[in-house]
């Protein structure tokens, strides 16, 4: 927390967060109430507008913010546990069980996440919890990848050799010996995964894969409003600055974090 | 000889140079020195004395957030310090040739050799066209005993061993045939034949070419045969200059007789003293003379006035109370008599095959009695830590059979009972990978009394603080990381954790040649106590001073063979196999 940059990385994040959360009791109209004309400029009762429909600009905003939120979250923690327990096992054990596990990583790797996304989500419908689940699996393969590579640095070292020769569980070797070492370029690609997972769920809303209409969302929301983008340019582009706000934030506080844990580390000589 | 022309004569010469961190806080200073052509100085002190920051100030180059704010070197005739730009990268290599530590890392691995030379001859001018270049290439490779072959010319690095890689090294510095060398340890990483090779071709070169050298060193063993005066820094200042016979016959800093004293020699068994205590770390020495909380002889006047460091005296001493006798090596006799040879072993290795992609132990036979002190000894490659590993059960593709106390043992660590598990332990050569960074001392060593003893808490910690007392360490490391301890601590804690587990059997793999010699002084101290204890030590060592000095029974592997097996003082007095003699006549003494 002493670096300038998590903290400003924190505050960031908090503030979007902030938005998302408290902004459903703070919008003055309700999200799918139509109160203006269509495409309205922006005037003293309505900040930023209104949107195709004659919603106000400024109450879906506010209220479409938890739900491309909560997702990417639990997108990116559920693809940073299962890849890191599957990469550490393969980092450890070296032989057909590490084989097996990279082979279909690089595999999966080689399949365009988008697409296959779309492809779950086209064929099994649009849940929130079916979305969450399928960007979680896109990602895995990367967080496979990189949790195994860093194993393989750490397992290698004797503290590594020392455990197996006292015959400690494989679990406790993993998860007390290894993973401990090797959490900071992990929470870095965990800020990544939020960045990505965000910018793929507005994607997958802005395909009319995602939440809904008429929900409000800010994926969404940039999709209903293409159309206006020259006549009432800000129904776009303020849920596009809140979602690269948001990217932004998630992603300096996690490099700030692995930076700083990165230092109580053991110097070499 | 006037004192005006022995100074025009040097080839190089430092005066007064100072280098500092960060607010004024001096890593060396005070240093002023001279060296005649042809002349070699040993440059000695332990880990953070300086020398090294010394050495690279000899080529107006400080690392990274130090600066050479003061003093003069002057190197055949020319004002290092004042030169920059251009000038310097011209005077280094051309007036001094640096030899780094670890040739593997030194040498562009994407350059062949005949490349790395011609460059380094190419950015200098010298104003040799193409013949003469070669024909200086081929003479300097015959100089460093390479062949000089266009083949030869034309392979890797990687492709050459570490002795050749350490002579492309040497050619590198001598063919541009400059007045100074700066050689940092080279030899460290080469086995005892590679290394006096090494060292005998040095001292061919520098006397019959002229070339002064500078040759620094943590081993006052090693130089002992090559250099012709030596410098021993302590704490960024020298504390003593002499000549080799005086340094080796009269050494007279505290300091120097402690280094001497901590040295094993494999002439003669003689009991180690480690000198007590750290060295300062640079802007926390005390007022006074530096070496004095150390120090035997301490006295008043040592802590209020800093001892200097005579001028124009052959012998200088910076000591208020320097000694005046020759050192007195005191005897030691061995802790277990080999006679005993009654008892069932308690270790019996059978058979003993390991191969990866190539076979590296053959049919190895080792029986090890309860209380004894085996050593296992040979060159890099011979199979010694191979085997080690295999008794501990993290050897791979081992076959054979292991039995421990008349039971058989599995080979994998994996496959054996908890109970067969903690009566053996390992400890592993590098301090610095063998503690986990991320869990204090106190989680590294508990988690083996929770996982053998199913002991927790207060009982816990309560063996936590016995044991780092018995490997000599304070109670309050216990909630430190690793990061904070030195190489010699770590190693402790390492002990510590094995001796938690209750063992028998102690594998220490070559576990003090990452250590200073005074440390490593006082690890083989604690392991002869432990020995004292009843513990039996299988002991890992490419050095056979440290064979002599702990040793009961040694077994000597070339090549993944036993070649010679048997008490410590009859191989190494009366060796029967050519390999061991050839050993014992290139390993470091000092007698």
């Amino acid at each position: 927390m002493n670096e300038p940059q998590t903290r400003k990385g924190l505050l960031i994040t908090l503030l979007v967060v902030a938005v998302a959360l408290l902004g459903p009791w703070l919008a003055p109209h309700g999200p799918t109430d139509m109160v203006g004309p269509v495409y309205g400029a922006p005037t003293g009762a309505a900040w930023l507008g209104y949107d195709f429909l004659g919603h106000d600009v400024l109450s879906r905003l506010l209220s479409g913010g938890v739900s491309v939120l909560w997702m990417s979250v639990a997108a990116a923690s559920l693809a940073l546990a299962v890849g890191t327990t599957l990469g550490l096992l393969a980092g450890l054990s070296r032989r057909r069980l590490d084989q097996w596990i990279t082979w279909s990583a690089d595999v999966s790797l080689a399949f365009p996440d988008l697409i296959l996304v779309l492809l779950i989500v086209s064929m099994l419908g649009r849940a929130p919890w079916l979305i969450v689940l399928t960007v979680s699996i896109a990602f895995i393969p990367g967080v496979i990848r990189l949790a195994r590579a860093s194993a393989v640095a750490v397992a290698g070292q004797e503290f590594v050799e020392a455990a197996q020769m006292m015959g400690y569980s494989r679990r406790r070797i993993l998860f007390k010996e290894i993973l401990p070492n090797i959490l900071t370029p992990l929470l870095v690609h965990f800020g990544n995964l939020l960045t990505w997972g965000v910018g793929m769920l507005s994607g997958l809303s802005f395909l009319g894969y995602g939440v809904a209409p008429p929900t409000a969302d800010w994926g969404l929301m940039i999709n209903e409003n293409q159309a206006g983008l020259l006549v009432q340019p800000w129904a776009v582009l303020a849920p596009a600055v809140l979602i690269g706000v948001f990217a932004y934030g998630t992603n300096i506080l996690a490099e700030g974090i692995g930076r700083s844990s990165a230092g109580t580390g053991a110097k070499q000589p | 000889m006037n004192a005006m022309t022995e100074i025009d004569s040097a080839v190089l010469q430092v005066r007064d140079l100072r280098v500092e961190l960060p607010g004024e806080v001096d890593v060396v200073s005070g240093i002023s020195f001279s060296l005649q052509a042809g002349e070699i100085l040993g440059l000695v002190g332990e880990s953070g004395s300086g020398k090294t920051t010394l050495a690279t100030a000899l080529l107006a180059h400080a690392r990274r957030g130090a600066q050479i704010v003061g003093g003069q070197v002057n190197v055949g005739g020319q004002a290092l310090l004042s030169l920059d730009g251009e000038t310097l990268r011209r005077a280094r290599g051309s007036l001094i040739g640096y030899v780094a530590q670890d040739p593997a890392t030194a040498l562009n691995p994407a350059l062949r050799i005949g490349h790395l030379m011609r460059e380094t001859l190419a950015v200098h001018p010298l104003g040799l066209d193409r013949e003469a270049q070669q024909v200086r290439i081929r003479e300097t490779l015959q100089d460093v005993g390479l062949p000089d072959e266009p083949e030869f010319l034309r392979r890797f690095p990687h492709q050459l061993s570490g002795g050749q890689q350490q002579r492309v090294m040497l050619a590198l510095a001598f063919v541009l045939r400059p007045c100074l060398i700066v050689l940092d340890e080279p030899t460290t990483a080469l086995d005892v034949t590679t290394q006096a090779h090494i060292l005998d071709t040095l001292r061919r070169l520098c006397k019959r070419q002229g070339v002064a050298a500078v040759y620094v060193s943590h081993d006052l063993a090693v130089i002992k045969d090559l250099v012709d005066r030596v410098m021993v820094m302590y704490a960024g200042r020298i504390v003593e200059t002499a000549t080799r016979e005086a340094l080796f016959s009269r050494p007279s800093h505290p300091y120097t007789r402690g280094l001497l004293a901590a040295i094993p020699d494999v002439a003669g068994r003689r009991e180690l003293q480690a000198i007590a205590g750290h060295a300062p770390a640079p802007g926390q020495r005390p007022t006074g003379c530096s070496f004095g909380p150390r120090c035997e002889r301490f006295t008043d006047a040592c802590s209020r006035v800093e001892p200097t460091l005579p001028v124009d005296v052959a012998h200088a001493v910076a000591c208020w109370v320097p000694h005046e006798q020759p050192l007195q090596a005191v005897a030691l006799t061995p802790i277990a008599s080999v006679a005993a040879h009654t008892q069932a072993p308690l270790l019996t290795v059978s058979a003993l095959n390991v191969a990866y992609d190539r076979q590296v132990l053959f049919d190895i036979n080792v029986q090890v009695q309860p209380g004894e002190c085996l050593a296992l000894v040979g060159e890099s490659g011979s199979g010694k830590t191979s085997l080690a590993r295999a008794i501990a059960g993290l050897g791979e593709n081992a076959t054979g059979a292991l039995s421990y106390a008349g039971q058989p043992l599995p080979l994998q660590a994996r496959r054996r009972e908890a109970g067969q598990r903690h009566p053996i332990q390992y400890i592993f050569q590098n301090p610095y990978r063998a503690l986990n960074p991320r869990q204090t001392v106190y989680q590294t060593l508990s988690a083996p009394l929770e996982h053998f003893f199913a002991v927790k808490g207060a009982a816990a910690r309560q063996r936590v603080e016995a044991v780092l007392m018995r490997v000599s360490l304070p109670a309050s490391v216990a909630d430190l990381y690793p990061g904070s301890l030195s190489g010699g601590e770590r190693q402790r804690v390492a002990i510590a954790r094995a001796l938690l587990c209750e063992p028998r059997l102690l594998i220490c793999d070559e576990i003090t040649s990452a250590l200073d010699v005074s440390v490593q002084a006082s690890i083989l101290d604690l392991l002869r106590q432990l020995q004292r204890e009843g513990l039996t030590l299988l002991f890992v060592t490419h050095d056979l001073g440290v064979v002599r000095a702990i040793a009961d029974r040694v077994l000597v592997l070339k090549a993944g063979r036993v070649v010679e097996q048997g008490a410590v003082d009859e191989v190494l007095d009366r060796p029967q196999a050519a390999y061991t003699r050839t050993l014992l006549a290139h390993s470091p003494s000092l007698g």
